[in-house]
């Protein structure tokens, strides 16, 4: 069995391990790390799909920002978790049955003779020394999808504005200034004089 | 040798198992961000494959958008997960029922 397949297999257990832990341990935090794991092992196989830069990018964004993200909120709110896996049991046999179900239905099409077998799909050959992943998704993305990029850039903007706008909060007692009414004071709310008669120095 | 029935069977599964995940932690919310986070693995483990066994480019592209849109979705999310324990001092979804849905 050459290297290929079975660096393919290998990770692929790890993943689908990573993922039914994913949705079985009790701790939240245990949880974030198994998806750490999962991600990690789906840009390893994207490494066997030639598609490094996106496998790269699964590891840099992921595993390093929105799982980051998720352990943080994990472990900022003091959760109590045994309420939360309630029904565990009772769901159990229901949740199982149709992902059962699904993935029978999703085999029955995928497996089904020829249909995405390497007479449909033939095998590519490695690309060639030197070819740079990066640069032909690059050519596509600033080509095609131009538009759409800088759509993708204004989600984020949304999504940044979204995020710090909902937990942005107004705490009482502050000091806080204000701008407009320091610009809009006029002298005479500042100043007071005062008119009185000179007065003797004292002790003279 | 790895045909592309391997890996759309790979995603497949890793789908279900995330299905399944969303009924087992019907409670928890930070699990249920976590299982769609997974589904969305699992799509993009079929573009990335479509495009390796096409030639193609423009799949790892959707991926990048999909991968956008999925960070965009999480930070949403998490924030909104905050202000909720904020104001409920809970995440559980069955205590959420102020909609009366």
């Amino acid at each position: 069995m050459p290297i290929y397949e079975i660096v393919f297999y290998l990770f692929s257990l790890v993943m689908l391990t990573g993922a039914v832990m994913v949705i079985t341990v009790r701790n939240p935090v245990y949880a974030a790390l198994s998806l750490v794991l999962t991600f990690f092992s789906a840009a390893a196989i994207w490494m066997l799909l030639e598609a490094e830069f996106l496998a790269i990018v699964l590891v840099v964004v992921y595993v390093g920002a929105v799982m980051v993200l998720f352990l943080f909120v994990v472990m900022m709110l003091d959760i109590n978790v045994a309420p939360l896996k309630e029904g565990f049991i009772r769901y159990l046999p229901a949740g199982v049955l149709v992902a059962l179900l699904m993935a029978a239905e999703l085999l029955v099409v995928l497996w089904s003779k020829g249909r995405f077998e390497a007479g449909a799909y033939p095998i590519q050959a490695p690309n060639p020394e030197g070819f740079s992943n990066t640069k032909a998704v690059g050519e596509v993305l600033f080509n095609n999808y131009l538009l759409a990029f800088e759509v993708a850039g204004v989600i984020l903007l949304v999504a940044i504005i979204a995020a710090v706008a909902l937990t942005l909060r107004q705490r009482s007692g502050g000091h806080r200034q204000n701008p407009s009414l320091q610009v809009r004071v006029r002298p005479d709310e500042r100043v007071r004089l005062v008119k009185m008669k000179p007065e003797p120095r004292q002790g003279s | 040798m790895l045909t592309l029935t391997h890996f759309l069977t790979l995603a497949a599964l890793l789908f279900s198992l995330s299905v399944t995940g969303i009924f087992l932690n019907r409670k928890n919310v930070i699990i249920l961000l976590m299982c769609i986070e997974l589904m969305l693995l699992a799509v993009n483990m079929n573009f990335v494959a479509f495009s390796r066994f096409l030639g193609n480019m423009d799949g790892q592209v959707f991926v990048f958008f999909i991968l956008t849109v999925a960070a965009a979705e999480a930070a949403i999310g998490l924030a909104i997960l905050v202000v909720l324990f904020r104001n409920r001092q809970t995440i559980n979804v069955a205590e959420l029922d102020d909609l009366k849905g």
